[in-house]
């Protein structure tokens, strides 16, 4: 239960997706990512447990052949854990550039839209205190909803994820 | 038309350094005093492909100084030169200069004109030292400049023979005016041959039967010659040959004239001469044993160098594969029951297929061990000229396949291994022979398959390790408490250690006390570890055993509640029933079980992941798998034994990082991802 996205279909005209962003749901909250970054969205399916890892990890999957881990964003958010269902989606994202790329899927509740943004409608992140990491949001949109632009490099960086884990 | 050169870069320098390599194992097999033309032949005509290659593609500083070296080389082949160890040492200098020079121009980076200089020089004082006590002239030796790139061939003169035609004088050209010309590019001599001449009566003043040996001495390039001719080029025959080429060429074409004969047939004419001494080499080839061992890829080139044989193979194997497949597509457009024989023939026929294709697959990355031990001659008779050894190295087993990553991953630790047997394993001479072995000490690295593993030896008969002495220095250095009690294998072992050096006198070449372990980490990396025999005076030997593949590995699965891990096969000892009367508890705590004389501690899988399991009980109810790892023992705790199967090793730092006690991930039949198991970091998990 897989749909492959093909970016270039859905950006249509390319000088412009560097303004597109895929929106998906956490909760009652929408976030985006860069459409350009997205390589494909799966259902939920069962992944293999990746033994002492942080709890947002859910474990790794058999993508064609490659290993993806898989994060729970809700978790790695700090969010109340629900159950999966049939609309979760695991949206798998191309990190990093060059060289340094690697693949890594998010669960989110569902995948609403394909959102076009002028960039001068792009709202940098409020400080919102310490207890608040912005560190992970590129900014934020105003329309209907709020929609928070998360900055994929930086949020799946595993680099970062160990930073986390030696904390904790 | 233009062609573009860059595109052949590539390959030029491939071949160069192929080339160069060639240069240094036959540098390394002359022995001095002899002069065994086969090798001497090889190197030459390394030295002169790179020569016409550099020349070529514009690389003229390759080619100036690759030149000086080939007249060096030239003068060796002709014999008029003695093969000596110092001649020879200069060589070997040239060759590393000539690699740093072509890995500098390949990698865009300046070249060290510095140390081509010193190489330069060095060559050049070679060469006149010894062209002045074999012909008692001083000759001059002129440092040849870049030329055009067609033949940038520069010496000390040319010796030109110059037959014209009887018309040369009707199409208006007056040799009288063209040696002149010559005399104003460098010292001439010329000589008449009368021997044409017809009787006076039979004499027209306006022929010319006359023909001239010429020898004209200086820097003068090719060109300049043949600006000359350039003229008379189709009124008459000529050869004109460097003095460098001259002794071999010379006598033919005299012979020739001597014979006095219609020269038209015999001299051949000048463009073609000129090339001859490079045909004459390229004949010869076939003839000339080529070394056994293809000299190694630089380790930074991605590409791979594969037999055709393999491809060839593994196409047909992609044929099978696509008649099977149309075979059993066909069998399912109307299945019946009466059809499952055919059926099940054609999976099994799938299945060994597949087989076939991964392996053949997996072969395309075996390379032959000799990249690697290609490397060690040149570093032994280094080596060991600067310690004032006599060591001979011997390689058996050099075609022994090993894995492309193997190969780039096994050289340094190899190389420290080589450098230990060399430093601390060999004794001086004296020592040796005081100890009642001949002073030629013998290192022999050897190669071969035993079970799953290549197994790589570096054997020495030198000295061999002192237990004690090592137990001694162990304690010392704080290694070791001194009530331990270790086995002598043990005490080997020690060496390994980290800050452990038995080296008395701390030398450039080894015992600084890095390293030893740095080898065993290296080696472990990649899956293997190291054995060390040893016998007090009689020498040393280090086994290496390494996976033959870093692709695929043979896997037991373990089931533990509903993960399912793969312990690498090789590390399993043995599994069985684990009966909680077999456990004792140290301090109440530490579960560890009796195998036959020694006890071994019990990792409890779930535990040590945080799996849940579905069969409850304490000590019982489970299965032990005996597993090894970095020479320690353990009991992994598991539910149940799935089964036997290779793996495909997919890293879980491609996408993720590395995971403690978890090696790589593989895709298990079902589609899903395995967890392959980290014996060693497992026991460093359990330790925490």
């Amino acid at each position: 239960m897989s749909e492959p996205i093909d970016n270039k279909e859905m950006g249509g005209a390319t000088e412009l997706s560097e303004n597109q962003y895929l929106t998906f749901q956490l909760a009652d909250e929408m976030y985006g990512v860069d459409i350009l970054k997205v390589e494909e969205i799966r259902g939920w399916e069962p992944v293999r447990e990746i033994p002492n890892t942080p709890a947002f990890i859910k474990g790794v999957l058999n993508l064609r052949g490659g290993v993806v881990p898989i994060i729970d964003l809700r978790a790695r958010f700090g969010m109340e854990q629900i159950e999966y269902h049939a609309k979760t989606v695991v949206i798998v994202l191309l990190i990093g550039e060059g060289d340094d790329q690697h693949v890594m899927g998010i669960i989110a509740d569902a995948v609403s839209e394909v959102l076009e943004v002028d960039r001068g409608e792009i709202k940098n992140a409020p400080n919102l205190g310490a207890s608040i990491n912005t560190r992970y949001i590129r900014g934020m949109v105003m329309g209907k909803n709020m929609v928070m632009l998360l900055d994929a490099d930086k949020l799946l960086n595993p680099e970062e994820f160990s930073l986390i884990e030696d904390v904790g | 038309m233009t062609i573009d050169m860059e595109q052949f870069h590539q390959v030029f320098f491939e071949e160069s350094f192929e080339g160069l390599d060639v240069m240094e194992t036959g540098l390394l097999n002359l022995s001095p005093g002899t002069a065994d033309m086969e090798e001497i032949n090889t190197i030459f005509r390394a030295a002169h492909s790179i020569k016409g290659g550099s020349g070529t593609f514009g690389f003229m500083d390759v080619s100036a100084f690759t030149h000086v070296m080939e007249t060096l080389l030239d003068e060796m082949r002709d014999g008029r030169r003695q093969v000596e160890q110092r001649g020879v040492n200069v060589l070997l200098g040239s060759v590393d200069c000539l690699r740093e020079m072509l890995a500098a121009i390949q990698s865009g980076d300046e070249v060290d004109s510095k140390s081509v200089s010193t190489h330069q020089k060095e060559l050049e004082i070679e060469l006149n030292g010894s062209r002045s006590e074999a012909t008692g002239e001083a000759a001059e030796i002129v440092v040849p400049e870049p030329d055009k790139a067609e033949d940038s061939a520069v010496n000390l003169g040319w010796h030109i023979i110059f037959c014209p035609h009887v018309h040369l004088m009707k199409t208006g050209n007056d040799p009288v005016r063209m040696f002149r010309e010559l005399e104003e590019l460098g010292d001439l001599t010329v000589e008449a041959d009368f021997r044409g001449l017809p009787e006076i009566q039979d004499l027209d003043p306006e022929e010319c039967h006359l023909s001239w040996d010429i020898r004209l001495e200086g820097d003068i390039e090719r060109h300049e010659i043949d600006e000359i001719f350039d003229w008379v080029e189709d009124d008459c025959d000529m050869s004109i040959i460097s003095f460098a080429d001259e002794a071999e060429k010379n006598r033919p074409a005299e012979e020739d004239l001597v014979a006095g004969e219609p020269i038209v047939e015999k001299v051949v004419p000048a463009q073609e001469t000129a090339k001859a001494p490079t045909k004459q080499a390229v004949k010869a080839e076939p003839e000339v044993k080529r070394p056994e061992n293809k000299p190694a890829a630089k380790p930074a080139s991605a590409s791979i160098r594969v037999d055709t044989a393999k491809i060839d193979s593994l196409i047909n194997m992609v044929g099978e594969l696509v008649i099977t497949q149309s075979m059993l597509s066909s069998l399912g457009e109307d299945f019946d029951m009466t059809k499952l024989d055919l059926l099940q023939s054609g999976l099994s026929q799938l299945e060994s297929h597949t087989r076939e294709l991964q392996q053949s697959a997996m072969g395309i990355r075996m390379m032959p061990i000799s990249f690697v031990f290609s490397r060690f001659p040149r570093l032994v008779h280094d080596l060991s000229s600067k310690m004032g050894k006599q060591i001979e190295l011997k390689l058996s087993g050099e075609n022994t396949e090993v894995d492309k990553t193997v190969i780039e991953l096994i050289s340094d630790p190899l190389v420290h291994l080589v450098r230990n047997s060399l430093d601390h394993g060999v004794e001086m001479p004296d020592e040796r022979i005081a100890a009642g072995k001949p002073a030629l000490g013998i290192v022999h690295l050897n190669a071969f398959h035993r079970g799953g593993n290549i197994v790589i030896e570096v054997t020495d008969d030198g000295n061999g390790l002192d237990g004690d002495k090592l137990f001694n220095k162990a304690v010392e250095k704080g290694v070791v408490e001194p009530d331990t009690q270790l086995t002598e294998k043990e005490k080997f072992d020690l060496i390994f250690a980290a800050g452990f050096s038995t080296a008395e006198v701390v030398s450039d070449v080894s015992g600084r006390g890095v390293g030893m372990d740095v080898v065993r980490k290296n080696i472990e990396a990649l899956g293997g570890h190291v054995e060390i025999r040893s016998k007090l005076g009689k020498g040393s030997t280090f086994a290496i055993y390494l996976p033959l593949t870093l692709a695929i590995l043979d896997g037991q699965s373990v089931a533990v509640g509903d993960e399912t891990y793969i312990v690498p096969l090789a590390s399993v000892i043995e599994s069985f029933n684990l009966k909680p009367e077999m456990v004792s508890y140290v301090a109440g705590r530490g579960e560890t079980f009796r195998l036959r004389d020694e006890y071994l501690p019990i990792l409890r899988m779930d535990n040590l992941f945080g799996v849940h399991r579905t069969e409850s009980g304490k000590g019982s109810d489970g299965l032990l798998v005996v597993v090894e790892g970095q020479g320690t023992r353990c009991g992994l705790l598991v539910d149940d034994l799935l089964g036997q199967q290779q793996v495909v090793i997919k890293s879980l730092e491609t996408n993720y990082r590395k995971i403690e006690g978890i090696s790589a991930a593989t895709i298990l039949g079902d589609g899903s991802v395995g967890l392959i198991l980290d014996i060693p970091g497992l026991l460093r998990l359990a330790n925490r």
